[in-house]
């Protein structure tokens, strides 16, 4: 009871703190705009933790946050094996060859106006499939190792790095073009100088959704079948004992691993994209 | 209408390269099966063949490459047998067969609207809130936009044994990862949409002296529609993905991800092939049915004109 107690004492009182900075003048600075999202964030696993031990919640239906740190920290050899062989392994590698794919073959394809208009629909209406479910056929084919989950991110990535590449190369105006003509520079300067430069906002966009993408299609391949090291495997056959503090250690991995991936992107994309309006800092 | 033509040349060349491809994919198998008929191959053993190159050996004997275009459980199933066995299983079978397609789509199906319908609902109702709470906006918003950098699907497994082991089973642990998918996109879909009016557009119903309901019903409603449309197909697809994946860990006899999980035990090629085209087909759907209704909705509302 105690600990319900002091749980719901806990939310309310950095709830009415969050409501008083954020109606307060305080909300335009920098460090107010920080603090509140992360009190709000270990609100939350304070209340967790609480709620857990004051119901006796058993560990095989959630485990407390305390219990998951001390997993985290006792695992960390595995942890990083999983790491290495689902994100290194697996997810970067497709990522590189299905971005890198999509980007070649999007500059290809922008040349003849035949297969942009061929192409895109059927792109568009392949992203929005679930190919996931592509993973046992790729499995299949490539053995149980990297290589298959690397395959599925690549199937999984391309048609959305194709989209947006396609897209951006198509966003330099007419006048601009015009510009480079008169320049007397030919396909490929304008390619260099002008248009890539201009699809660089629309292929980032691409980056950072295939971002999140690739390392989704790396755990959920391994749920058809891997090694006996991985994300996706650790949390399947962790599932399986009921060792829950496991799962869900792997699941901080996991939150950790994608949110650093999509950050480093984005602050490539902050340092490329600096001239472009939704970038410029005031 | 003049993308029609080239749309259409690039699926026949889609059909072409799988046909192309299924013959070196397919060629070993052939081979031996030719081997053991007693036909004449070119490298005599397997053992040679093994190290060979797929594309040679389909070149050194190319009377066998009709072989590998109709071959039960290939490798690569060539696309009239994927179709073949997709109009066995959906066509000729009653719907409630246990091996028809469509029982086991609408299986899956069922889940996914469930669970769409929940976080599309819950996901509105949050970005209303956000839009109409400072501490909620600065304190819940953040979050919601870094938890799509999070692959959630990985817990999938984990909601499923667990409710599982609360004793709730079938339908609703499927809609909730279904629902938990599609919530994200549609919050950050939704407020962006919520607070599209301009400055002048909220100075003008001030001088209206438009009460804060008012101007949530007059302006901001309206304006966010196309966001929301759009969030909601991003919302559909990721749902019926997260019914699929949460078919997976317990090994389910039903639905679609059922039968890609036991067609990759089994080595049934075909059944993963026409599951994972009748999962395409309800994608489809779904977007078609969603984007159908949002060009209806702002017809009327006159966003075309």
């Amino acid at each position: 009871m105690i600990w319900l107690a002091f749980a719901a004492a806990i939310w309310v009182g950095a709830w009415w703190l969050n409501s008083r900075i954020a109606n307060s003048a305080l909300a335009r600075q920098r460090w107010a705009q920080l603090f509140v999202p992360v009190l709000f964030g270990v609100t939350i696993l304070v209340v967790w933790e609480c709620v857990v031990r004051g119901l006796e919640v058993p560990l095989v239906i959630l485990p407390a946050p305390s219990v998951i740190a001390v997993k985290f920290a006792a695992e960390t050899s595995i942890l990083w094996a999983d790491f290495v062989q689902t994100f290194v392994k697996g997810a970067l590698s497709g990522y590189v060859i299905g971005c890198g794919a999509a980007f070649l073959f999007g500059i290809l394809v922008d040349r003849s106006q035949f297969l942009q208009r061929g192409l895109l629909p059927v792109s568009n209406f392949m992203a929005a499939l679930p190919i996931v479910g592509t993973a046992p056929i790729l499995v299949m084919w490539y053995g149980f190792g990297w290589q298959s989950k690397a395959a599925v991110v690549v199937v999984m990535i391309f048609f959305p790095m194709l989209v947006n590449t396609v897209q951006g190369l198509a966003e330099a105006s007419a006048m601009q073009r015009d510009l480079m003509r008169t320049y007397g520079a030919g396909y490929w300067p304008t390619l260099f100088k002008l248009r890539l430069p201009a699809a660089m906002p629309f292929i980032f966009n691409g980056l950072k959704i295939t971002s999140t993408l690739a390392l989704i299609g790396a755990i959920v391949a391994e749920f058809f079948g891997s090694p006996i090291v991985g994300m996706g495997f650790r949390i399947s056959t962790s599932v399986g004992q009921l060792a829950l503090d496991m799962v869900w250690a792997e699941i901080t991995v996991a939150a950790i691993a994608g949110s650093l991936f999509y950050g480093a992107v984005a602050l490539i994309e902050r340092e490329v994209t600096f001239w472009h309006p939704s970038q410029r800092r005031n | 209408m003049r993308s029609v033509v080239p749309i259409l040349t690039v699926l026949l060349a889609i059909v072409i390269l799988w046909y192309a491809a299924a013959v070196p994919m397919n060629i070993r198998t052939a081979l031996t099966q030719a081997e053991r008929d007693g036909a004449i191959v070119a490298p005599a053993t397997r053992v040679e063949r093994r190290d060979a190159n797929a594309i040679g050996l389909a070149l050194r004997n190319p009377s066998h490459i009709p072989a590998t275009l109709d071959q039960e459980r290939a490798r690569l199933p060539t696309p009239h047998r994927v179709f073949s066995e997709l109009w066995n299983t959906t066509v000729m079978k009653k719907i409630t067969s246990k091996r028809s397609l469509v029982f086991h789509a609408w299986i899956t199906l069922s889940a996914t609207l469930l669970g769409f319908a929940i976080g599309a609902v819950l996901g509105i109702a949050l970005a209303v809130g956000i839009v109409h709470n400072r501490a909620m906006d600065m304190s819940v918003m953040p979050w919601a936009i870094a938890s799509q950098t999070i692959p959630i699907l990985a817990i999938a497994p984990m909601i499923i044994v667990v409710l599982n082991s609360v004793g709730i089973q079938g339908l609703l642990p499927k809609a909730m990862i279904s629902a938990y998918l599609s919530f994200f996109p549609v919050v950050v879909g939704m407020v962006k949409g919520l607070r599209s009016p301009d400055a002048m557009q909220l100075d003008q119903l001030r001088t209206y002296n438009a009460s804060r309901t008012a101007t949530f019903f007059k302006l901001r409603l309206p304006a966010s529609v196309p966001y929301l449309f759009t969030s909601l197909k991003i919302g559909a697809a990721a749902a019926l993905i997260g019914a699929i994946v949460g078919e997976l860990p317990t090994g389910a006899v039903r639905g679609l991800g059922a039968r890609l999980l036991a067609g990759s035990y089994y080595g049934q090629t075909e059944q993963i092939w026409s599951a994972l085209f009748a999962a395409a087909f309800v994608a489809a759907g779904l977007v078609g049915i969603i984007g159908l209704f949002q060009r209806i909705t702002m017809n009327q509302m006159g966003f075309n004109r």
